[in-house]
């Protein structure tokens, strides 16, 4: 039987100038019906264009240029727009990256979901509800019967996410595209996504094509894996031929990026601690009547940060990490607590700083395409904190610039551009660069590789360890990624939802026992291998809240909704204890060492 | 630059040159003075003598229009440049500062909008007569709130950015967020901004003049040009077409102008 998805030599062009340059270049592969073909590859590799000429569409400016498709008896290239129209209603059907933006806020979900099948006349309204409920239950949604009747920020992310999957499933597509579906999802939420998708496509025998740069969440979906960079294909092979035996050095480079190796050395010296936090909360809102602000995002926070040692802290979306750093940046004030500074309280508000403070703690954001100025060339982002701090201009700037952008492996001619000329992983080595003009004692790291691809992440990550030798500077390093932060950190410091649940070295973060949230996250990180969804322990299905969801009352375990183990009678009573496992190691539970050990074997 | 400017853009950028230089040369490139009758006939046709034909006195067309471009181009220039950099600063500084800065200018500046530019600009010349001063200070004081308006929400947007914290968290002063940091973020749509509230004084201005309480006669700016020959109307007279197709080609080719660029900004950030 033939394939239902065939592309022969497919070129996508972009106008550049006089001529045309081709991003996607003499790629073709096939799908068998029921198949699941993943493309992979950084951003820029041209996998989203591949995967929306499947709709026979192409980004402004862009132009398909060759090649053919076919999708079943349908030959894409040569349909007009009337044909168009009718293969995307139809046909083929798309689940883009993010759900959030994908949905109208001021209609109801249901509207939403049925609204492609009733335009294309595919379905009648009130068949299309009654399939869209059948695919809510399909897709493990809580209340299949209601969910529609909601609005799009009364579900979570994981939730839109799968509903915008049943808006994409209504006419029965003969083929699915998902670019990126679970990429903007939080580890925890992107497993019931994965388990969901996994689910109906199964159950469907949907053909479908899956766009990824995460070859850990492709190993679990796709039955092929199509590696790609720079538009051009370096290998296509089953599943696993390409995880365990891959040819292509790039492939290769890939699998090697995938698996962070540790980085660095623990050389904390038994000198006083460089920064210490004790009993630290802080909020956002009006401050009330008893110091505490309305919304307090850290609630009683210790931490502590060795002289040229690093610590991780990690957590889901909303656990108060940014916060954390944000508090010791000074951006934002502690209503109670302490932040000692080289044994010094250090002041939690900008005004009350001196500019020495300023110098010494110094904060590198997350999104390398907003944290530069894009009106200013990089010269003259990396001169100020040296004539800020420093008092060096001219020559003697120059020079410092140019020995700074070298420490960041960037060529000094990069001194004369904007932002805006930059990759992504150039522009957060110049986000590094700049900080490090203050010569700091102390950087804090919010999410910096989290937006880039995981090559460029790891060269970035290899460049904090190397820095972190050389000039013995400390990071407070904040992620969401569990698996970079076990690479370059040797104490790790888990939160949810402001409060510290786990905290241990690196050692005691690679085998149980764990605080059930911190178990929760670890084992959610998809691993390298096919089949580690299918094999995942039940204690892991749990459903993220949904936003706005009551919290536990005060004083209780924050956890205690979402936890698979908690105990009845003791976890909705009491406040959980600290308890020290030995080994520096701390978690908040009412569990004993021994319990969670056996619960997590 | 103005090859990357769309068609309209650049007709829009011809017809405002053309215009700025008119205003600057028109004077002496005039055939007669301003107030000379030098036609037996009123209201006379487009002629080789008189190309924009005569007025309702016999003045020579052409010239009366070469010289009150200048008053309705420089007068809009002026008073457009002083709302604009009056708004924009005033706008810096509430949106730095936030708190309770920000409100009272934002709540001043309600109040402000809130009063008809024109009923204002009426008030003012029936208190004070009118003079070309006074006619540049209405106008500026009636578009300097809606010039801070944009400037202020344009400046709270960039403020939240992550590169304005960075300068926070290094310790910046203020005045230096301000200036180095946000101000040259907004300066794109301030032009275009600001190319509009040139076309809302041109439009205030013609107005008044043709109420009768802008530039004072002998000199006449496009506006009183219009109305001091509003009964060559009913003739088909050149006299009263003329300038109000100036005016009409001055306002619309800035718009066209400033869509043209304000749409080159888009595409450059996309």
């Amino acid at each position: 039987m033939a394939p239902l998805v065939e592309v022969q030599g497919l070129r996508v062009v972009v106008r550049k100038g006089a001529g045309d340059a081709a991003i996607v270049d003499d790629v073709s592969f096939a799908i068998p019906k029921g198949e699941v073909l993943a493309l992979i590859g950084e951003s820029g590799s041209g996998k989203t264009t591949i995967a929306l000429s499947l709709l026979g569409y192409a980004r402004r400016g862009c132009r398909i240029a060759g090649g053919s498709i076919r999708i079943g008896e349908t030959k894409v290239l040569d349909l007009d727009d009337e044909g168009l129209y009718e293969l995307r209603g139809r046909q083929v059907s798309y689940i883009a990256q993010s759900a959030a933006s994908a949905f109208n806020p001021m209609k109801t979900i249901m509207d939403q979901v049925v609204e492609g099948a009733v335009i294309h006349g595919t379905l009648t309204r009130a068949a299309a509800e009654a399939k869209a409920v059948e695919l809510f239950t399909a897709l493990a949604l809580p209340d299949p019967k209601n969910i529609g009747a909601r609005y799009p920020h009364q579900v979570s992310g994981g939730q839109l996410q799968r509903l915008m999957a049943a808006m994409a499933l209504i006419t029965d597509p003969e083929l699915v595209v998902l670019d990126e579906p679970t990429t903007a999802l939080d580890v925890t939420t992107q497993i019931e996504v994965l388990r969901a998708f996994k689910k109906v496509v199964r159950e469907r025998g949907a053909t479908a094509v899956y766009v990824s740069h995460d070859l850990a969440v492709v190993a679990q979906m796709a039955d092929q894996i199509l590696v790609l960079s720079d538009g051009k294909m370096r290998e296509v092979g089953a599943t696993d031929d390409i995880l365990v035996r891959p040819k292509h050095p790039y492939t290769q480079s890939l699998l090697a990026a995938a698996a962070p190796k540790p980085r660095g050395e623990a050389t904390a010296t038994q000198a006083a601690p460089l920064l210490e936090i004790r009993g630290l909360v802080a909020g956002y809102g009006r401050v009330g009547a008893d110091g505490l602000p309305a919304t307090r995002v850290l609630d009683d926070i210790d931490l502590t940060i060795a002289r040229g040692s690093t610590i991780g802290v990690i957590g889901e979306s909303g656990s108060g990490k940014t916060t954390l750093a944000r508090v010791v940046a000074g951006l934002v004030p502690a209503a109670r607590g302490t932040v000692l500074f080289n044994g010094q309280p250090l002041p939690t508000n900008l005004k009350e700083r001196t500019r020495e403070q300023f110098r010494r703690i110094q904060i590198v954001f997350q999104n390398a395409d907003t944290v530069l100025n894009p009106t200013h060339t990089i010269e003259r982002i990396l001169a100020r904190p040296l004539a800020f701090y420093h008092g060096v201009r001219g020559e003697e700037a120059r020079k410092r610039i140019a020995r700074l952008l070298d420490l960041v492996k960037l060529p000094a001619t990069l001194a004369g551009r904007k932002p805006a000329e930059l990759s992504g992983g150039q522009k957060q080595r110049v986000n590094l660069a700049r900080a490090l003009a203050a010569e700091p004692d102390l950087i804090l790291c919010d999410e910096v590789t989290s937006a880039l691809d995981t090559v460029v992440g790891a060269a970035v990550l290899d460049l904090l360890a190397e820095l972190r030798r050389e000039l013995g500077v400390s990071y407070m390093f904040i992620s969401h990624d569990i698996s970079t932060v076990r690479a370059v950190c040797d104490e790790v410091v888990v939160l949810y939802s402001g409060c510290k649940v786990d905290s241990g070295s690196r050692k005691a973060l690679a085998a149980p026992p764990f605080h059930p949230y911190a178990d929760l996250l670890i084992s959610s990180v998809p691993e390298l291998r096919t089949g580690w969804l299918d094999g995942l322990p039940a204690r892991l299905a749990v459903e993220a809240p949904a936003p706005g969801a009551e919290k536990p009352p005060a004083g209780l375990c924050t956890f205690l909704d979402r936890c698979p183990v908690r105990i009845a009678g003791k976890c909705d009573r009491e406040a959980p204890p600290r308890r020290a496992l030995g080994g520096g190691k701390e978690i908040l539970c009412h569990h004993t060492s021994a319990e969670l050990e056996a619960l997590q074997a | 630059m103005i090859r990357s400017l769309p068609i309209a853009g650049r007709v829009g950028l011809f017809f405002v040159a053309a215009w700025l230089l008119l205003a600057v040369i028109g004077p002496s490139i005039a055939p007669h003075p301003v107030g000379a009758v030098v036609a037996p006939d009123v209201y006379g046709a487009f002629s080789a003598a008189h190309p924009l034909g005569t007025d309702y006195l016999g003045r020579d067309m052409l010239s009366r229009i070469l010289h009150g471009a200048r008053f309705t181009i420089g007068l809009a220039l002026v008073a457009a440049l002083a709302a604009s950099i009056t708004g924009t600063t005033l706008a810096l500084v509430a949106a730095t500062a936030g708190g309770w800065v920000d409100e009272v200018m934002s709540r001043l500046m309600d109040t402000l909008i809130s009063i008809p530019s024109k009923m204002l600009a009426l008030v003012m010349v029936a208190s004070f007569g009118s003079s070309v001063g006074l006619l540049i200070l209405t106008a500026a004081v009636s578009y300097t709130p809606g010039a801070f308006r944009i400037a202020r929400s344009l400046a709270v947007n960039v403020k939240t950015l992550e590169y304005v914290q960075a300068a926070r968290a290094r310790g910046e002063r203020l005045p230096y967020v301000a200036v180095v940091e946000i101000l040259p973020n907004m300066v794109n749509p301030m032009l275009a901004d600001f190319g509009l509230r040139f076309v809302f004084v041109v439009l205030l201005l013609s107005g008044m003049s043709f109420l009768g309480l802008g530039v004072q006669p002998p000199n006449a700016d496009l506006g009183s040009l219009v109305r001091e020959n509003i009964s060559g109307l009913f003739e088909g007279a050149p006299a009263v077409v003329m300038p109000a197709i100036a005016i009409a080609t001055l306002t619309v080719s800035v718009n066209l102008l400033i869509d043209g660029i304000s749409g080159r900004a888009r595409t450059v950030e996309a």
